[in-house]
C-alpha cells in the first residue's frame, strides 16, 4: 500500500464515491423490491364475511371464500364429535398447543373440538404443507387409499396428509401443523362471522 | 486497436462491403473465432446434437413466445378464456400455442440429454468448470421459466402448481412467510401473481437466460470442446499451422452435421405437436383445461413430467428420513475424521458442521428439509467439477462398474421421475427414500469412488474412424 504512484487523496475520494454509489443504488432497488409487497387493494380485500349456516345438516359441510382461502363450516354429527377422541393418539397436536397464535388464535377454540361449539367447526381449507385444499373423507372404515382404522376427516390429494374431523393433523405426515382456526364469531345461533372474532 | 485495412480499389462490391465494417465491428473476426476457425474435435457422437438442438428450442421458444403474447391476456378473469382463444380463434394460433407448450418439454429433453453427455465424459472437469456453471445456471432459469410459464393458462394445475411450489418458500425458518407474500403479492395466489409472473416469464428470466447462454458459449469456445474420449485436442497440434491435429472447423463440418441432427428432431417434435401435443397428459396435464379454482384443489396434482424427479425427492423427506439423513450425517463425520485425506483443523470442522447439521435437522420441520432437498438436489450439480476426482474424464477409460453406478443413476432418475408423476403411497415414498439417498450418494460420495479400481489407459489422440 506504499506505492509512490498512489494519490492518497484521490483514492480516499474514489472510495467515498464509490461507496456514496453503491448507497444510492441499493436505495433505489428498495421501493422496486417493495413493489413486491401485496397492494392496498389486496390488503383491503381481507373483510370479514357473513355466512348463514341454518340450511347446513349434520355431517355436511360449507365451504366459503375468505380473503381468498376456502374456510369449511361442518355442522358434525356425534359420531365425528365421539371419533375424536380414538383420534387423539394418532394425531401430532391434540391439544393445538403448536404455534397457537398462528393455528388457533382463539382461546375459545383452543380445546379437543378446535372449536366454539362442538359440533360447527369453522377451520381454513388449506393444508399446512404446501397450501393445497384437503378432500373430505368423512366415512369411517377401510376405504381405497385410507388407512384400514380410518376415523373419518380429511384427506391432502398433494402429498397425502391426514387431519381428523377436527382438523387436526396425523402423526408422520409431510404438513406439520394443523388446519387453521381463523377468528370468527356467532352473530346469533345460525349466522357466522368469519374473519372476526368479536361479535 | 485493429490497423485500418484496405482493399484493392478493382476488388467486388461485396468485399468493399465487408472491408468497410470490419473496420468498424469485428464480423469476419467473430465468423472465424466461433465458426469457420474453431476447432471441434472430429470424433464427436450421437451426443453431441444436443447443445446445438436446445438452441434451436431457445429460438422457437422465444419466437412462438413472442406471437403468443400478443393474444394473451395475463389477468385472472381473462387469461384461461384468452389461451382457449388463441387455441380456438387465432388463425393457426392452435399451431403457436402447441409449438410453445410442446417446446418446453422438448427443452427439457434435449437439455437433460445435454447434461448427461457432459456427465459421461468428464465435459465439466478442468478447464471447463466455467462452461459448467454457467450450464447449471442455463438449467436453474429454465426450471423458473417453466414454472412461472405453466401457471399463465390459469388451469386447475397451474394455479394449484403454483401455490404448492409458492409455499415451498414459505417453509424457510423464520423469513419463510413474508417471502411468499413478496412472492405472490397478495395472500394467496391471484391475479398479482399471474401478472408478475407474466412479466418474469415475458422478459426478466428469458433476458437472463440469454446472457447466460452467451456466456455459456464464450467460455467454450475459449476452452474447447470436450469429446468422447475426454482427450484434449490442443495437446497436439499440427507444428506448421497451429491447428490441433484432431480438430476440424466447426463451419462447415459441425454446422452440416447438426443439420441432420435438427432434421430428426424437427421430425419429432412435429410429430408430436400434429399428433399429440398433449402427449397422453404429460406434456399438458388434462386438469389444465379446468379453470383455476382458488376453493378446490384437484383430486391428484403432479407437476409436469420434467419437475418430478425433483418432486419425489421433496415428498420423500419425511421425518423418519429427516432421522436417518441425522444418523447418515453422523457415521459419514466419523467416517471423514478416521478414513478421510483432510488435516486436523478439516477434521474437527467437519466434526462441528456435522453435530450443528444434526441439531439443525431436528429442530426445523421435515417440510423445510423436504425443500432443502429439493434445491440440493439441482444445486449439487454446480459443485461437480469439485466432486470428480476420477483420473481419467471419459467414461470410456474408466473401470465397468463406473459405467454401472452411472447406469443405475439414470434408471433411479426415471424412477423418482415416474414416482413424482404417481399419487402419494407407502411404497412409492420409500423407493423415492432409497432413490434420493442415491442420487446424493453419487455426488457426494463422488471424491471417494471415483479414485477407485482399475482405471484404462487414454490415448494420445481422439479414436476416429472415417466414414
Amino acid at each position: 500500500m506504499s506505492d509512490p504512484q498512489v494519490d492518497r487523496s484521490k483514492r480516499t475520494w474514489l472510495i467515498a464515491s464509490t461507496c456514496a454509489g453503491v448507497a444510492g443504488g441499493v436505495a433505489t432497488a428498495v421501493p422496486f423490491v417493495a413493489s413486491f409487497q401485496p397492494s392496498e387493494r389486496a390488503r383491503a380485500a381481507g373483510a370479514a364475511v357473513e355466512v348463514d349456516i341454518s340450511a347446513l345438516k349434520p355431517g355436511e359441510k360449507l365451504t366459503v371464500e375468505w380473503r381468498g382461502k376456502p374456510v369449511w363450516i361442518v355442522r358434525r354429527t356425534p359420531e365425528q364429535l365421539e371419533s375424536l377422541k380414538q383420534t387423539e393418539s394418532l394425531v401430532a397436536d391434540p391439544k393445538s398447543e403448536r404455534k397457537p397464535e398462528e393455528f388457533t388464535p382463539m382461546e375459545t377454540t383452543r380445546n379437543e373440538w378446535r372449536s366454539i361449539k362442538p359440533e360447527i367447526l369453522v377451520v381454513v381449507g388449506i393444508c399446512s404443507h404446501l397450501g393445497c385444499s384437503p378432500s373430505d373423507k368423512f366415512t369411517p372404515g377401510p376405504q381405497p387409499s385410507m388407512p384400514d382404522d380410518w376415523h373419518g376427516g380429511f384427506l391432502c390429494p398433494c402429498h397425502g396428509s391426514l387431519f381428523d374431523m377436527a382438523g387436526r393433523v396425523y402423526k408422520n405426515k409431510p404438513a406439520p401443523d394443523n388446519l387453521e382456526v381463523p377468528p370468527y364469531a356467532f352473530l346469533s345461533d345460525t349466522r357466522l362471522l368469519i374473519g372476526e372474532a368479536k361479535a | 486497436m485493429a490497423e485500418f485495412k484496405t482493399v484493392p480499389a478493382n476488388a467486388p462490391v461485396a468485399d468493399k462491403l465487408l472491408n468497410w465494417v470490419d473496420n468498424r465491428f469485428p464480423a469476419s473476426k467473430l465468423y472465424k473465432e466461433h465458426l469457420s476457425e474453431y476447432y471441434a474435435p472430429k470424433n464427436f457422437n450421437f451426443w453431441y446434437f444436443f447443445g446445438s438442438l436446445a438452441l434451436l428450442v431457445l429460438v422457437i421458444q422465444i419466437v412462438t413466445g413472442i406471437f403468443l403474447v400478443m393474444n394473451y391476456k395475463p389477468d385472472a378473469a381473462m387469461a384461461f378464456a384468452s389461451v382457449e382463444y388463441i387455441m380456438r380463434d387465432v388463425p393457426w394460433g392452435w399451431l403457436v400455442r402447441y409449438m410453445h407448450s410442446t417446446g418446453a418439454s422438448a427443452f427439457f429433453v434435449v437439455v437433460y440429454l445435454h447434461m448427461w453427455r457432459g456427465m459421461m465424459y468428464g465435459s465439466y472437469r478442468k478447464p471447463r468448470e466455467l462452461v459448467w456453471i454457467f450450464g447449471c445456471a442455463i438449467f436453474l432459469c429454465l426450471m423458473a421459466e417453466a414454472f412461472m410459464g405453466y401457471l399463465l393458462p390459469w388451469g386447475q394445475m397451474s394455479y394449484w402448481g403454483a401455490q404448492v411450489i409458492v409455499n415451498l418458500f414459505a417453509a424457510v425458518p423464520f423469513v419463510g412467510p413474508d417471502l411468499a407474500l413478496l412472492i405472490r403479492g397478495d395472500y394467496v395466489v391471484s391475479d398479482a401473481t399471474l401478472n408478475r409472473f407474466f412479466s418474469f416469464h415475458v422478459i426478466a428470466v428469458p433476458l437472463v437466460l440469454l446472457g447466460l447462454v452467451v456466456a455459456h458459449i464464450i467460455a467454450l469456445h475459449e476452452v474447447g470442446s470436450n469429446n468422447p474420449d475426454g482427450v484434449e485436442i490442443k495437446a497436439k497440434k499440427d507444428p506448421k499451422t497451429g491447428i490441433p491435429l484432431d480438430g476440424i472447423p466447426f463451419h462447415p463440418y459441425y454446422t452440416v452435421h447438426d443439420i441432420l441432427g435438427v432434421s430428426v428432431f424437427l421430425m419429432i417434435f412435429t410429430a408430436i405437436i400434429f399428433f399429440a401435443p398433449e402427449l397422453g397428459g404429460y406434456f399438458l396435464e388434462y386438469n389444465n383445461f379446468i379453470p383455476a379454482d382458488p376453493l378446490k384443489t384437484p383430486a391428484h396434482i403432479a407437476p409436469v413430467w420434467y419437475f418430478t424427479p425433483y418432486y419425489s425427492m421433496l415428498r420423500a423427506t419425511t421425518d423418519p428420513m429427516v432421522n436417518v439423513l441425522a444418523g447418515l450425517i453422523a457415521v459419514g463425520a466419523l467416517l471423514a475424521v478416521f478414513r478421510g485425506r483432510l488435516g486436523g483443523g478439516a477434521k474437527v470442522a467437519m466434526l462441528v458442521a456435522a453435530v450443528v447439521s444434526i441439531v439443525l435437522l431436528k429442530t426445523f420441520d421435515a417440510k423445510f428439509w423436504g425443500v432443502v432437498v429439493m434445491g440440493g438436489a439441482v444445486v449439487i450439480l454446480f459443485f461437480l467439477p469439485w466432486l470428480d476426482y476420477s483420473p481419467v474424464k471419459s467414461i470410456r477409460y474408466r473401470p465397468g462398474w463406473h459405467k454401472w453406478l452411472y447406469g443405475i443413476f439414470v434408471v433411479n432418475f426415471f424412477v423418482l421421475g415416474y414416482l413424482g408423476i404417481l399419487p402419494p403411497s407407502d411404497a412409492g415414498t420409500l423407493v423415492s427414500q432409497v432413490g434420493t439417498f442415491y442420487y446424493f450418494g453419487f455426488f457426494l460420495l463422488m471424491p471417494w469412488w471415483t479414485t477407485l479400481g482399475a482405471f484404462k489407459p487414454v490415448p494420445d489422440r481422439v479414436n476416429f474412424a472415417a466414414h
